[in-house]
């Protein structure tokens, strides 16, 4: 088998997963390998649930990872995590921002989701927005932080994620960007 | 030679730059859309937005005509209203290079059915190309390009979802072809489609496809690769990607051209391999035109004829498990489906519509979630268009004046709703017609159309004017209104004049996306 690495990311339609998995598709590209990303546009994005697949490695061909493979599995909403469990293995690296958005028409947001996850895998990294927010001053640059975070879990040079950064982030914000993303790198577990 | 990380309709536009286009049209539709919003962006290139996908090829074929090579994208089902001009282009064939792409949308992620649109290919006689992954769809659509001019043909490029949107690695030469724009010859055998021409013309379209049956065998895009000849598959696009993830030992046939099939080289293919399974999404359009051949391959007795397929799909078929963990987590969660945004513009008239309890025809786009909780105020959700019509007919049959009202967006009014005005004008019905103009194209990412004022390109042009329209077919206040979107008030006295009135009735409810709204700050 081909040696693939697989991240998964999402969450909730409006939340930047799209920009977010750019960068890392683009980095993985830099960084030499061969990369793909799926995901899907259009009426989903409506507040629906979003997601990205991202694979990067010698030779990709699905751009869709099979399931149980994710390498690192990275969720912005809590309950959003409970629906892709099936692409998670024991070893998977699973990145729960404790966010709750509340679906259209539904008034309590389901309870215990952080405690049921951590009991039953090994590798949950919890994220509090609040706390990583404060660090970087500004809630726009959250998921550049975030990444910076996550870039720890991912083998790519520094001055890949610099330039993946800037070919993606709108103009003029590449500073504050790269700086949120450095932070958030600086974060320890 | 430069590496990209391009989307297959970032591609599918490059490709069609770097062939030498110069014109390029469609209408807006996921997942096509993005391709013409990159074409745009090319020197010396021609885009625009057309009223619908019937407009936007006839002006593609006049342009080919005329000698350029040109572009036309559509989503799916866009190419049904096309179609009336594609059946006889197919028959008059090209002058510059003429490719048109159909986006479909297997799952429909944002669609209403799931047609596979393959089948046009064969309906129409025309043949088609599949890329799977974005190189191919720059390469592809050069190619087909080539092989328009070739063979005299309209070029079908077909995509689905999980191409357009898929981002991959391309290397990008940076060569251009140029082509030269030589003007349109007078050609009446040829483009003037009478009874009498017509049918010799059909002569050469039938002659056409005999030729591309003998050649497509030696098309370098049908790729024969035999490794383990117990096992092998014929596929094609996407599902050649999720067949060498699973089965990366097995022998492939994997078809470039889908239309029409390469028939010695699936003979070929099927000596060589013992067991045979064909994958491919939606219809078994391969497998019965394989098994017509006189072989013997498997297809949907394993694999789905509806969604999309996946790694897991073909696992799955043959009873391979998935290596999931099995989490203890008896969490329930509520599902999440797509609904108007906070803020939007629609929210208020489906409010009211729902407390008015009146049958309400509905159309496509953003607000066709009025449908949902809470709204629960759509009944009827057919095509583009159709909210004004079969409003019509509802009211036909019920013998009532006011009991239906129709809804519709500004851009789905301009493609294909005021034919359906001028019908009931025209026929005397005593419908309310209302009109969402959110002042874009939301759903497919805030394209700009007849209404809004400005081209494609962002150029100042006019805008229609409903007050001028509603009363060229004597629709005159009191019974044309415009009203403010987020005046719920004014809204519901309003209605309820209108449908007290019993007449013949175009409301305009006027407030911005508010995504829009965002993006212009």
């Amino acid at each position: 088998m081909n040696n693939i690495f697989n991240i998964l990311i999402v969450g909730v339609g409006g939340q930047g997963i799209i920009l977010a998995s750019d960068v890392i598709t683009e980095a993985a590209m830099l960084a030499g390998f061969d990369a793909k990303k799926s995901e899907i546009h259009g009426m989903s994005q409506r507040g629906g649930s979003v997601f990205s697949h991202i694979r990067f490695g010698e030779k990709v061909f699905s751009p869709v990872i099979p399931e149980s493979e994710a390498n690192i599995l990275i969720s912005l909403e809590e309950m959003e995590t409970l629906r892709w469990l099936s692409y998670v293995n024991e070893e998977t690296k699973i990145f729960f921002m404790k966010t709750q958005i509340l679906p259209a028409e539904i008034n309590d947001y389901p309870q215990g989701i952080e405690e049921k996850m951590k009991k039953n895998y090994n590798n949950v990294i919890t994220i509090i927005p609040e706390e990583l927010i404060k660090k970087i001053g500004k809630p726009k640059y959250l998921n550049t932080a975030l990444l910076g975070f996550v870039s720890n879990h991912i083998n790519f040079t520094e001055d890949v994620w610099k330039k993946a950064i800037s070919a993606n982030v709108p103009d003029g914000t590449f500073d504050e960007n790269w700086n949120a993303f450095l932070i958030g790198k600086g974060v320890n577990k | 030679m430069k590496k990209k990380l391009l989307s297959g309709n970032e591609a599918v536009a490059l490709g069609a730059y770097q062939a030498g286009a110069t014109v390029g049209c469609g209408y807006p539709g996921t997942p096509s859309t993005q391709i013409l919003e990159n074409f745009r962006n090319y020197k010396d290139v021609y885009t625009e937005w057309s009223t619908n996908e019937k407009v936007a090829l006839e002006v593609a074929i006049g342009s080919s005509l005329a000698g350029a090579r040109t572009l036309f994208t559509s989503k799916h089902v866009g190419i049904n209203v096309a179609a009336d001009p594609l059946f006889t282009l197919s028959y008059i064939g090209v002058k510059g290079g003429l490719v048109v792409v159909t986006s479909d949308d297997p799952n429909m992620h944002s669609s209403q059915n799931e047609q596979d649109n393959r089948n046009y290919a064969l309906f129409a006689k025309m043949p088609m190309f599949e890329p799977a992954d974005s190189q191919e769809a720059l390469d592809f659509t050069k190619l087909a390009f080539e092989l328009s001019e070739k063979y005299d043909t309209p070029v079908f490029l077909r995509t689905t979802t999980r191409i357009s949107h898929s981002k991959t690695v391309v290397e990008d030469t940076e060569t251009k072809t140029e082509h030269k724009v030589t003007g349109f010859d007078k050609n009446p055998k040829k483009y003037v489609m009478i009874p009498n021409y017509a049918r010799a013309r059909h002569f050469d379209v039938e002659k056409r496809i005999v030729d591309l049956v003998n050649d497509s065998s030696n098309f370098s895009i049908n790729k024969t690769e035999i490794k383990d000849t117990d096992i092998g598959f014929i596929t094609s696009g996407i599902c050649y990607t999720y067949v060498k993830e699973i089965f990366p030992e097995a022998s492939i046939l994997k078809l470039g051209l889908v239309y029409p099939l390469p028939e010695k080289l699936i003979r070929d293919f099927c000596s060589k391999v013992k067991k045979v399974y064909v994958v491919e999404e939606l219809d078994p359009f391969f497998e019965t035109q394989i098994k017509a051949m006189g072989l013997n391959v498997e297809g949907k007795n394993l694999f789905p004829i509806t969604g999309e397929l996946s790694p897991d799909a073909i696992k799955k078929a043959f009873g391979k498990e998935s290596l999931a963990k099995k989490a203890d987590i008896n969490i329930q969660i509520p599902a999440r489906p797509p609904a108007l945004c906070p803020g939007c513009p629609h929210r208020q008239i489906f409010a009211i519509l729902n407390k008015l309890g009146l049958i309400v025809s509905g159309d496509i786009g953003c607000y066709t979630l009025g449908v949902m909780p809470p709204f629960s105020s759509m009944d009827t959700c057919v095509d583009m268009g159709a909210s004004i019509t079969v409003a019509q007919g509802i009211e036909i049959a019920l013998k009532q004046k006011n009991k239906v009202v129709s809804v519709i967006g500004d851009s789905t009014f301009a493609h294909s709703g005021i034919t359906g005005l001028i019908n009931a004008a025209y026929n005397r019905r005593n419908l309310l017609m209302i009109v969402l103009d959110n002042g874009t194209t939301a759903m497919t990412g805030m394209q700009p159309n007849p209404f809004s004022g400005e081209t494609i390109n962002l150029v100042p042009t006019m805008s229609i004017d409903y007050e001028k329209l509603a009363g060229s077919v004597g629709i005159v206040a009191p019974n044309f209104r415009i009203v403010d979107a987020y005046k719920p008030e004014d809204i519901e006295k309003t209605i309820k004049e209108l449908m007290d009135s019993e007449k013949i009735s175009l409301l305009v409810v006027k407030g911005p996306c508010v995504i829009l709204k965002r993006k212009k700050k």
